[in-house]
């Protein structure tokens, strides 16, 4: 069974959809219990860096996810919930994320070229920077989608894939059990069927 | 680098989809969900799902259909027709829509991007303009491109973006239907005018067309048809393949 971590943030139609259709057994949920009981978490988030987090605070559920991440159990954030798993946000000020990862999260503004529009939206090649488990199904150059306007750097060794926009991206990160997508694995396609696919099937 | 994104647009009445030449005189074409699906196997980069009728008659969208549409196709969907306030945008995100696309509604309530895009965020409120010359002007049409507002097209676009739409849709009726290409002229002074991506839209006859337009305005970052692609007139991998063999960046 996997949890997806349902605390207000986003629209999780298209994330369920997608996990029904690899016919993987899957929660939606915000209770402390279920997500402990769970094979694995997703932490899905859109919208902006300050109100996911305060909501995820408020529910009580960054502890719990956390202290599930550092028992061992898989975790994957998608686009702002991959985001939230790093040390710190300057969107709009700075913020706190569960510090999961070490990085941090800042605006494409003033850090790609200006001749760029943002938020980075659209399909976008994947640039594989080493082996993981997550991408098993995935070849190099294969397109996902992309919706951000901020983006996680001074990632250390978590970077498993970049995409190119005005310079390389941090476009997925694996640590251990702990992995991220900046793009929407829900949204690209049999190639993000497939990353969620990898998921369900890890340990 | 990010691809350039070919769209196909389904128009639906009564639950069909269908395509008219210069709006009037509608055929019925096929099943939204069937055709939703092949184009989704088949290398489309999104798709654009519009109640053309809706802000006419004030019908609402079939969201049931749009429901099934959003569970079996897992590439981004943006969803159009008769959305005048919040709540539209609500329904259609509730349903699986990733994108809500504002007209007619957007010219009936000013303030209607705004509300939106503090929401939902910019990159979900999607401007759709439909612009026709006239009198050597550029006007935006309203009603599916009935009603001439008399309003100025590019400040119009303009004052969208600022308002806080993420993308716009650029329809351009003199072209539409008569699939003798896109309106390169105002497709360009559009992507002049504003930073958001910008999705043309209007003429689209063959794969040449394509290649003309992110030729000629390399700003642009997608182009959306119907009928060409409905009829099979133009397969979207024959056309991505065309474009890359043209130099242009897309998924294949």
């Amino acid at each position: 069974m996997i949890a997806i971590v349902d605390y207000g943030v986003g629209n999780l139609f298209s994330l369920i959809s997608s996990f029904k259709r690899i016919g993987a057994d899957i929660v939606v949920t915000a209770d402390p219990n279920v997500i402990e009981a769970a094979d694995g978490i997703i932490l899905p988030g859109v919208g902006a860096f300050e109100d996911a987090a305060r909501k995820l605070h408020d529910t009580g559920l960054d502890k719990v996810v956390k202290a599930e991440a550092q028992k061992g159990k898989k975790l994957m954030g998608i686009c702002l919930g991959m985001q939230m798993l790093f040390e710190k946000s300057f969107e709009y000020g700075c913020h706190e994320g569960l510090g999961l990862l070490k990085g941090n999260i800042i605006p494409m503004k003033d850090t790609i070229p200006n001749t760029l529009k943002i938020p980075h939206i659209g399909w976008n090649a994947l640039h594989f920077t080493r082996k993981s488990d997550l991408f098993k199904y995935i070849n190099q150059n294969d397109c996902v989608y992309f919706v951000h306007s901020f983006y996680a750097t001074d990632c250390d060794d978590s970077v498993v894939a970049t995409a190119e926009y005005g310079k390389e991206l941090t476009a997925a990160v694996q640590k251990g059990n702990i992995m991220g997508c900046q793009f929407h694995p829900e949204k690209s396609g049999q190639v993000g069927l497939n990353i969620l696919r990898a998921f369900c099937e890890m340990e | 680098m990010i691809t350039k994104r070919i769209i196909p647009c389904l128009d639906i009445k009564n639950g069909r989809v269908v395509k008219g030449t210069n709006f009037q005189g509608l055929n019925d074409v096929s099943s939204p969900i069937e055709l939703a699906r092949l184009y989704s196997d088949n290398l489309a980069d999104e798709l654009v799902f519009y109640d053309i009728t809706a802000s006419f008659e004030g019908r609402q969208l079939f969201t049931d259909i749009l429901t099934k549409v959003a569970s079996e196709i897992f590439i981004p969907l943006t969803v159009g027709g008769g959305i005048n306030t919040v709540d539209d945008f609500d329904r259609v995100l509730k349903c699986g829509a990733d994108k809500v696309s504002v007209n007619s509604g957007a010219i009936k309530n000013p303030s209607l991007i705004k509300e939106a895009a503090h929401k939902y965020g910019d990159q979900c409120v999607v401007l759709s303009v439909d612009i026709k010359r006239v009198d050597g002007a550029f006007h935006v049409f309203a009603k599916g491109g009935r009603e001439d507002t008399g309003i100025e097209a590019i400040n119009w676009i303009k004052q969208g973006v600022a308002n806080g739409a993420g993308e716009i849709v650029v329809n351009s009726i003199d072209t539409d239907g008569v699939k003798q290409g896109f309106d390169i002229e105002m497709l360009k002074l559009v992507c002049d005018a504003v930073n958001v991506p910008v999705i043309a839209s209007g003429g689209a006859g063959n794969m040449q067309h394509f290649v003309d337009l992110f030729k000629q305005i390399p700003d642009i970052d997608a182009g959306l048809a119907a009928s060409i692609f409905h009829f099979g007139e133009v397969a979207i991998p024959d056309l991505k393949r065309e474009l890359k063999e043209n130099n242009i960046i897309v998924r294949l």
